[in-house]
This record gives structure tokens, C-alpha cells and sequence, in this order.
């Protein structure tokens, strides 16, 4: 297995008057009543999760789970109450301002909820402001800055300044800006949250057909567990403060950890989010049937074939070779009820 | 943040009626039984003793002396300092004004040509809104040059373009450190607070001691009086910088410098260039009333014709600053609104500067013409126009038509209202006073609020001049007052439509935009001299930012509550005084503090035309040069704003809290 790219421990992020000592004093684990009764506002509590390379962590909660804080925290542009944030192995806490301008200058983009452009730079030099900083010459810089910017189709509004753009173009000369410096870390935070569902939803393909070419390693913040399910490899949700589930979305769908998570969870139709892979029962080795279904397609898809099927049908794998068997009462439990957590 | 907790607990208590009506009896009956009681009270309770003087005064003045006298740097002394440092300025202000008027006689250089200084003001206000801008700012230059004020209104210009870009730059300066050093803002902003609302006359008396008086005095006077607008919205413009932006350019590795200088200064740009707006007009407003200490221009044209009772000619000159004000507010407020748009790839160099191409073409224009014809040059002055005539006509028409309605209302102003009402506040014991403004900020604020508020009032009552003060408080709640009833209603009527809001808003800002020292004309004209003269120019003036607070409170009611009035059946009247008022009000409120803030620059203004005040004092201060008491006076008035600003404050964030409407 390969080294995390991202890695915190006991993470803790606490508002008030002090917050270290009072941490100290309740031995780095208050609980939440103590918390609120000394009158700090809990922000982190006591977070732990790998972020490994290439992978999409999506952080999901309602607002003021401290997602956001979260994330501040990850790139230290706050500094945590306690805890560790290990990037590329190396302890990011301990780093002195100017590594840490540097790793920020090479190897982190991050994107923000209300865009947070420089109004009175144009496109280009909006995009090109991180290069600027760190001192690349124009040329080079310029050249760089068309290349993102064509890559998030904004090709033509070179020469615009934010405020003459929409909402959705906006988003994508952020995301260009944070793409320029060419970053292994990318961070979002409610990228689309501000614009319209209808572009919302375009702008989330763009991320995936981005990603697909870039293969960044991706914490995204969102409150919305329609886009967390379509963007994540895993999904971490958040309260209070707390992570209280981090897995995959058929995780938490299928083995919802706390009543929280369970009710977040309740109302995502299971047969457009489960494979097959999740659902089927292990089988024995033998040659599959020719009407196999494949074990990564989700189970809406191949319901009728199984629904009227007498028998139970052959899950096969992308190789073509057995992996498992589908039976109705399989299925039907799958969907309506019945737990299969472990 | 147990604060917070505690008091929206407190908030959440049902109230019973009768306890409701506790508080502001409380409040006030310390107040009442000390008032009435006057009578029974010992002498020392209603009069401050003149024993108990504390010698603010003659500390304050040997500070100055010492710093006028002794050589604290061994070789020369603070006032050799600030004169050597004033020298400076001469420079600058002998470039400008060899520009605009006086031209270069050592080296053979003439001053611009009237139409270039026309057309290149009709170029900048074109170029930053419209080519309405730019004919009015080139026709208001032109009427300077035409109207026979054109040397005396461009010595003024140069004093505005010199100090306000110094003042601009030291205010800019203060402003930033304060954002980014805390224990620097925690020692400016109290200061900035206490400077912003000392009257005009104080900043003049120091200066006539360290600088002199004179020309250069008085620029240095506008420098210094316009720099807390600029620190004070540097550093509201810089905090206002969203977090997230500052974020972003941390995260695209900014050092700290960079993320001051490329990304929140350029990103705080609009608030900065409403700030140097507010600093022309400070300066403009400024460099007016520092005629008083001898600067040159328009202003002090106005203040001898004034002295002369030459009301005509005052009326002229005044029309030139109200012009000169409507002019350079206009154009600066187009800067700060100003917004970059993208250009078309293949634009020509014609398209990309065009700014710089029209001055190009109005500079050698106006060169062509000054070579033709010498009225281009200069406009002689046997064909300047002049409306003095007009103006002393219409005076004279007044005094012959109005001369006996006028008296009738001035004597019965002050025979049945202001005398009253004066000895009325002049029987109020200083104990009284002092009780009711701390039972007032203990009730509001608690015992923080309550301790500064009757520490600036025992101030008042200590420094030795209460009396008089009690005379400025009398002027300043009667034309509060009056402001309140006149302002009011107008301000209601104008929320009705958005036909009428867009004009009164325009009038208010056109009105404020004109030095304060105008104001006195009209009154000097209707009323001649005394309280009432005094009270309605403070009317005049003061009466802007209630008008306007009324507005933007009735108009700023949220429209879904109004809607829900609507739906429940309310009439307008209904919709007026149930929902809209009670919402309004807190904002209505904070208009009344500017209301009064405003009053109390004036009353001290009004010294000029008579009043027997603290303002009287302190022109009084001016005259002997006796800094010493022109500071403590200044505190008294500054105290007295900032301890009504203080309670009504902190009373208007309490119920916009209750109500739920935004901070
Ligand atoms: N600077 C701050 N001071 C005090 N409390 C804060 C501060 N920033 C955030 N918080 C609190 O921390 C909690 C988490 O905030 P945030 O991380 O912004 O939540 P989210 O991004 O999930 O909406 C909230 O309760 C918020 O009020
Ligand atoms: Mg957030």
C-alpha cells in the first residue's frame, strides 16, 4: 500500500478564549457538553482519516459541522488546537512560514465557495496570480495561464474581469487559478454550492472529466449528498464537529454507523447507488452462465433481469470469471430493507 | 461569548407590561427628582463650584508650552519641528498653484490656459462616468474663469490637490498598520473616534501655534483634519475584505507582503476611493473655514465679504465652493465606482488609452487657442460676469418684502421657544445631568457604558465651563428636535416612491457635499445675527442625515414582513406605523446621532454669527491663541457628541438585535 498524501490525528479545532489549555485540562478529550458549557465553540473534534494519493475524500455535513475548519486546518490556514496534519509524510504543523509558502507555491490549489477572485484582475491575470507570486516570468506565466484556462473551457474570456462573468465561469477561472501552479493536493471547498442546480450539476461533470485527466489527490467539501455520491471515492460525514462515518457511499448507505448518518442516508434510492458487487452472495468456482450480469453495475440496472429470473443469476467480474450469485430475496432485501452490515 | 448567551436569555423572558415600562423610569427619575429638587439641592449639587475646577486648561497649555519653548530635542524645539516640517509643504503647493494660476515667472512658464484646466476636467469626468460628468466639471470650471473667481477658486483647488493626497496617503498608512497590528488599533481608534468629532476651530488653534498662521498654516490644518476619515475607512475597507479572498492568496503562496499589496488593498479598492472622496471633501470643507487661520482662495473671500455684511458677494463666492464641492465630489465618487471591462482583442491604442489620447488632444488644443486668442489664456477681467447684483437684489427684496414676517417669526422664536427652553437647561443641576446620562448607559450597556459616558460629561462639568456647555446643549436639542420634526415627515414622504427617494437622495448628497461654512450665508441673509440665525443654519445642515436615515430605514424594511402586512389587510397607514416604524426605528436612530453630530460642528460654526456658547469660546481661544483652552473646549464638544453617540449606539444594536434585523 502506498504512503498517505494527506494524514491527520486527533485533530482538534476548538473557539474561545483558551482553547489549547482547556483542552489540556479535559486530557484532549472533552466531551461536547463540557465544551459548550465553558462556552467554546467546537469546530474539530478529534478528527482522524488518510487521504491517499489519487483519491477523491469528500467531507460532507450540514453547515457549521466544521467542514470548512476542516479544511482550513488540512492546508494551515488555521492553526489547529491540537492534533497532526502529515503532508507527504512531512509534518505540516512544524513547517515555518516560509515552507509553508512554498508548499502552498508547488503542491496545494484550493478552490473557494464564493470564488473568491481578485476583481480587479482579468481572467488571465486571475489565473495566472499564483505563478505571478512565486515569480515566474510573464511569458511563461501567460502561456501556463491560457493553457488552464482553455483546459476549463473559458478559452475567448481571457481579457474579462470577474464581475463580467456568471456564476459558473467564475467557478471555473477559481478552479483554473488553482490548477496553474500544476498542484498534487487539491482542495474544494462547496465549489458548486453557490450556483444554480442546473449548472451545478454541469460543473460537476467538468470536475470528473477533470479529474479523470488530472488524477489529483481531492478533499471536497459539500453539504449536498447527491454530489457527494457522485464525486467520491470515499465520504466522511460530519457533526458537530466529529466525523461519525468515513467509507464509501454503499457504506454508508448499506451500514449506516449512527442514526445521524442513517438519516442522511435514508432517503437515496439504494438501487441507483449500490453495484451488484455490494449486494450479491459469494459463489463457488464455476463456469458462469451466459446471462451473467457484471458485479460493478448497479443493481437498477440489471433488477428486471433478476426480478424475473427464476433462478439466481452469475455475477461475473470485468475478466469475465465468476465473483458471485444474485437471487431475488437477495435483491429485494437489498432494497427494502433487511441490514447486510457485517 | 457567555455575554452573548446571557443577554439573549434575558431577551427570551416574557415581559410583563409593567415591567417594561420600569427600565426607562428608572432611567429617568433620578434625573427628575434632582430636577425638580433643584430648589432643596445645596449650591455645590446645581452649579459645578468654581472651586473644583480642575486646571484641564493650564495643563494642556503648559504641555504646549513646553513643546513651543523648551528644546526637547536639544537643539530645537517641537514647535521648530513642525515649522521646519511645514516648510515642506510650500513646494508642492507653489508647483500646483504655479500650474493652475500663477504660472512660472523665474523661468518664463505660464500658468495652463483656462479652457486646457476646463477640458482636461471635462476629459477626467468623461472618461470616469459619462460625458454628462465631463460637462459638468468642465462647465463649472468655466464658470470660475467667467464669473471673474477664477484665481481666487484655483488657489483653493491647489490646497485640495496638495493636502488630500498627503492626507489620503498618512490616513492610508495609519489605516494599515491598524489592521495589521493590534495593539496600534486598539490605541488609534478611540483617538480616531474623539478626533473625527472635534470641531473645525480646534485643529486650527494648535496649528496657529506650531505653524503659524498664514497660507501654509491653513494647508497644513486641511492635511491634518482630513486624515481620520481616510485612516478610519482604511481600516473598515481592509477588514471588509471577505476571508476568503485573503485565503485565496494565501493559498496561491502569498508572503505576507504580497498578500497586503496584490491582494487586499486592490481588493478593498472601492471602500479606499470612498475614502478619498471623503478626504477631497474634508479638505474642500477644510480649507475654507482655514481662512480663519489665513489660507487663501475662495474661502477667505467669503469670510471678509461675510465680515462686511456684503451678502451679494458672499452669495457669489459661495456659489463658486458649492460648485467647486459638486464638481470634485462628483468625480471622485465616478472613481470609486468606476469598474474595469474587458477590451476587445484587437482594440486600437486609441481604444486602449483613451484617457490619455483626449488630454493629448484638449492639451494641444487649448495650447492652439491660448496662441490665438489671449482670452484662452486668461479670461480678461473687464469681461468677467458678475451676479452680485443679482444676489443683493434679491437680499434687498427680502429685507423690503420679508423684513417684517421674518422679525415677527425671530422674536417670537425666541421670546416663546429658545428663551424657555434655554433657562429651562440652564436651571438643570449639573447633578442631574450626571445621573441621567449614567443611569442611561447603565441601562444600555451596563456598567462599562455607564462609567464612559458620565466620565465625558464629569469632564464637561469639571473643565470649567459648563455654563456655556449647557448653552450649546440647549442650541444643539432644539435644532435636534426641529430636525426631527421637519426631517422626519420629509423623509417618510420620500420612502413612498422610488421616483422621490432617487431625488431626495440626490439632494442630500448634493447638500452634503457643501462646506458647513456655506450654510451661515442664507441664515445671515434671512436673519442677520443671534440664536435663531444660529439654530436654522444648524437645521439646514443637520437636518441631511436624518432625512436620509429615514429613507434608507423605511426603505430597508424587509419586504416579505411588509407583504405579510399587506396580506393580513393592514392600510397604508396601518403598514406605516405598525410595521415599517417599529423596524425603521433603530436605523432612524442612528440617522438622530448624525443628526446631532452634525448639530454640534455647527453650533460651533454658528460662533461666527453671535452665539454665546462653548463655540463663542473657542473663537474666543482662536483669537488669544490659546491652545490650551481651544483643546479642552474641543473635548467638551467632541465628549458631548460622543456621549450621545455612545448611548444611542449602543440602545440601536440592542433593538436591531431584539428585532432580528442584521448588526
Ligand atoms: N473564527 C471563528 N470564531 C468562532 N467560531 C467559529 C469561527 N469560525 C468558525 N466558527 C464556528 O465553527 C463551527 C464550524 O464552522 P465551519 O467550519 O465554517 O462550518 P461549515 O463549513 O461546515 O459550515 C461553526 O459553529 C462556526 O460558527
Ligand atoms: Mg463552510
Amino acid at each position: 500500500m502506498s504512503e498517505a498524501k494527506i494524514a491527520c490525528r486527533n485533530l482538534w479545532k476548538l473557539y474561545g478564549s483558551d482553547p489549547a489549555g482547556f483542552l489540556r485540562r479535559n486530557h484532549n478529550n472533552p466531551s461536547i457538553e463540557t465544551i459548550r458549557a465553558e462556552g467554546y465553540v467546537p469546530a474539530v473534534r478529534n478528527v482522524s482519516f488518510d487521504v491517499m494519493p489519487g483519491e477523491i475524500l469528500v467531507v460532507m455535513g450540514l453547515s457549521g459541522s466544521g467542514k470548512s475548519t476542516l479544511l482550513r486546518c488540512l492546508a494551515r490556514l488555521i492553526e489547529p488546537t491540537s492534533g497532526e496534519v502529515m503532508f507527504e509524510g512531512r509534518d505540516i504543523l512544524a513547517a515555518t512560514e516560509h515552507e509553508l509558502i512554498d508548499l502552498r507555491r508547488h503542491k496545494m490549489g484550493m478552490v473557494f465557495q464564493h470564488f473568491a477572485l481578485l476583481p480587479h484582475r482579468t481572467v488571465l491575470d486571475n489565473v495566472a496570480f499564483p505563478l505571478q507570486v512565486r515569480g515566474t516570468d510573464r511569458q511563461k506565466r501567460e502561456r501556463r495561464a491560457r493553457e488552464v484556462i482553455e483546459l476549463v473551457g473559458l478559452k475567448g474570456r481571457e481579457g474579462y474581469y470577474p464581475r463580467e462573468l456568471s456564476g459558473g465561469q467564475q467557478q471555473r477561472v477559481g478552479i483554473a487559478r488553482s490548477l496553474a501552479v500544476g498542484p498534487d493536493v487539491w482542495f474544494l471547498d462547496e465549489p458548486f454550492s453557490a450556483l444554480d442546480p442546473l449548472i451545478r450539476r454541469e460543473m460537476q461533470d467538468e470536475f470528473l472529466r477533470l479529474q479523470k485527466v488530472l488524477n489529483k489527490t481531492i478533499v471536497f467539501i459539500t453539504h449536498d449528498f447527491d454530489e457527494a455520491i457522485r464525486v467520491a471515492d470515499r465520504i466522511a460525514i460530519m457533526k458537530d464537529g466529529v466525523v461519525e462515518q468515513l467509507g464509501t457511499a454503499e457504506e454508508l448507505v448499506t451500514c449506516p454507523a449512527t442514526p445521524y448518518v442513517a438519516e442522511f442516508t435514508r432517503n437515496v434510492s439504494h438501487d441507483r447507488l449500490l453495484s451488484v458487487r455490494a449486494v450479491m452472495a459469494p459463489a463457488s468456482s464455476r463456469k458462469p452462465d451466459a446471462a451473467a450480469v457484471q458485479a460493478q453495475a448497479l443493481i437498477a440496472s440489471v433488477a428486471r433481469q433478476v426480478l424475473t429470473s427464476e433462478r439466481p443469476v452469475d455475477v461475473i467480474d470485468d475478466a469475465g470469471a465468476l465473483v458471485g450469485t444474485l437471487t431475488r430475496d437477495g435483491l429485494i432485501d437489498a432494497l427494502y430493507g433487511k441490514e447486510q452490515c457485517a | 461569548m457567555s455575554a452573548a448567551t446571557l443577554t439573549r436569555q434575558e431577551a427570551m423572558e416574557p415581559q410583563k407590561p409593567l415591567a417594561a415600562m420600569t427600565r426607562p423610569l428608572l432611567v429617568v427619575l433620578p434625573f427628575l427628582v434632582l430636577l425638580l429638587a433643584a430648589s432643596l439641592l445645596p449650591d455645590w449639587a446645581v452649579q459645578v463650584p468654581k472651586g473644583w475646577t480642575i486646571p484641564f486648561v493650564d495643563w494642556a497649555n503648559m504641555v504646549f508650552d513646553h513643546l513651543r519653548d523648551d528644546a526637547i530635542f536639544g537643539l530645537f524645539s517641537f514647535r521648530d519641528l513642525t515649522r521646519g516640517a511645514a516648510e515642506l509643504i510650500t513646494w508642492p503647493l507653489a508647483f500646483v498653484e504655479g500650474l493652475l494660476v500663477s504660472g512660472f515667472p523665474d523661468i518664463g512658464i505660464a500658468a495652463m490656459p483656462w479652457v486646457m484646466t476646463a477640458g482636461l476636467s471635462g476629459v477626467l469626468g468623461w472618461y470616469l462616468r459619462d460625458w454628462r460628468l465631463g460637462a459638468l466639471a468642465a462647465g463649472c470650471v468655466a464658470y470660475m474663469a467667467i464669473f471673474g473667481k477664477w484665481e481666487l477658486s484655483m488657489i483653493t483647488l491647489s490646497v485640495v490637490l496638495v493636502a488630500a493626497p498627503i492626507a489620503g496617503l498618512i490616513g492610508f498608512g495609519i489605516g494599515i498598520l491598524a489592521v495589521k497590528k493590534q495593539w496600534f488599533e486598539a490605541l488609534v481608534v478611540p483617538l480616531l473616534n474623539v478626533l473625527q468629532s472635534l470641531p473645525h476651530f480646534s485643529y486650527l488653534i494648535p496649528i496657529a501655534i506650531f505653524i503659524g498662521v498664514g497660507h501654509k498654516a491653513g494647508a497644513i490644518a486641511t492635511v491634518i483634519f482630513a486624515i481620520p476619515p481616510m485612516a478610519r475607512l482604511t481600516i473598515l475597507g481592509l477588514k471588509g475584505v471577505a476571508e476568503e479572498v485573503r485565503e485565496a492568496g494565501k493559498m496561491a503562496g502569498c508572503t505576507r507582503f504580497q498578500t497586503l499589496w496584490m491582494v487586499e488593498i486592490p481588493s478593498a479598492r472601492q471602500p479606499l476611493l470612498v475614502g478619498v472622496n471623503q478626504v477631497i471633501m474634508q479638505c474642500l470643507a477644510m480649507v475654507v473655514i482655514a481662512s480663519f487661520v489665513g489660507a487663501r482662495g475662495l474661502g477667505h473671500d467669503l469670510l471678509f465679504r461675510l465680515q462686511a455684511l456684503k451678502i451679494g458677494q458672499a452669495l457669489e463666492s459661495g456659489v463658486a465652493i458649492v460648485l467647486m464641492a459638486i464638481t470634485l465630489d462628483q468625480l471622485s465618487r465616478a472613481a470609486a465606482h468606476k469598474e474595469p471591462s474587458h477590451l476587445a482583442p484587437d482594440a486600437s491604442l486609441l481604444q486602449r488609452f483613451p484617457f490619455l489620447a483626449a488630454s493629448l488632444a484638449v492639451i494641444a488644443a487649448s495650447l492652439l487657442l491660448a496662441a490665438i486668442t489671449p482670452y484662452a489664456q486668461a479670461w480678461p477681467s473687464e469681461l468677467a460676469l458678475s451676479t452680485a447684483p443679482f444676489w443683493d437684489a434679491l437680499v434687498d427684496w427680502i429685507t423690503v418684502t420679508l423684513y417684517d414676517p421674518l422679525q415677527y417669526l425671530r422674536n417670537a422664536m425666541l421670546l416663546y421657544v429658545l428663551i424657555p427652553i434655554r433657562d429651562l437647561f440652564q436651571s438643570i443641576p449639573w447633578t442631574a445631568m450626571v445621573a441621567l446620562v449614567a443611569a442611561a448607559g447603565w441601562s444600555l450597556g451596563g456598567f462599562r457604558l455607564a462609567a464612559i459616558v458620565s466620565g465625558f460629561v464629569l469632564f464637561i462639568a469639571f473643565a470649567g465651563y459648563w455654563e456655556r456647555s449647557l448653552i450649546t446643549a440647549y442650541m444643539v436639542t432644539v435644532a435636534v428636535l426641529l430636525c426631527i420634526m421637519i426631517g422626519l415627515p420629509i423623509g417618510i414622504w420620500a420612502s413612498r416612491s422610488e421616483r422621490r427617494t432617487g431625488i431626495a437622495k440626490l439632494l442630500c448628497d448634493t447638500f452634503q457635499t457643501f462646506p458647513s461654512f456655506i450654510y451661515l450665508i442664507p441664515v445671515i441673509m434671512l436673519f442677520k445675527v443671534g440664536d435663531v440665525a444660529a439654530i436654522s443654519a444648524i437645521i439646514i445642515y443637520a437636518m441631511i442625515p436624518i432625512v436620509r436615515y429615514t429613507i434608507f430605514g423605511l426603505r430597508n424594511v424587509p419586504q416579505e414582513i411588509v407583504e405579510a402586512g399587506i396580506t393580513s389587510g393592514c392600510t397604508q397607514r396601518q403598514l406605516l406605523w405598525n410595521i415599517r416604524m417599529p423596524l425603521a426605528f433603530p436605523e432612524i436612530m442612528l440617522g438622530i446621532n448624525q443628526t446631532i453630530m452634525f448639530a454640534l460642528f455647527m453650533v460651533i460654526i454658528a460662533a461666527f454669527i453671535g452665539t454665546k456658547d462653548i463655540g463663542q469660546e473657542i473663537f474666543r481661544a482662536l483669537t488669544f491663541n490659546d491652545a490650551g483652552k481651544g483643546l479642552v473646549l474641543g473635548l467638551c464638544v467632541a465628549f458631548m457628541g460622543l456621549t450621545a453617540d455612545q448611548l444611542i449606539t449602543a440602545w440601536a444594536t440592542r433593538r436591531k438585535q431584539k428585532l432580528g434585523l442584521a448588526g
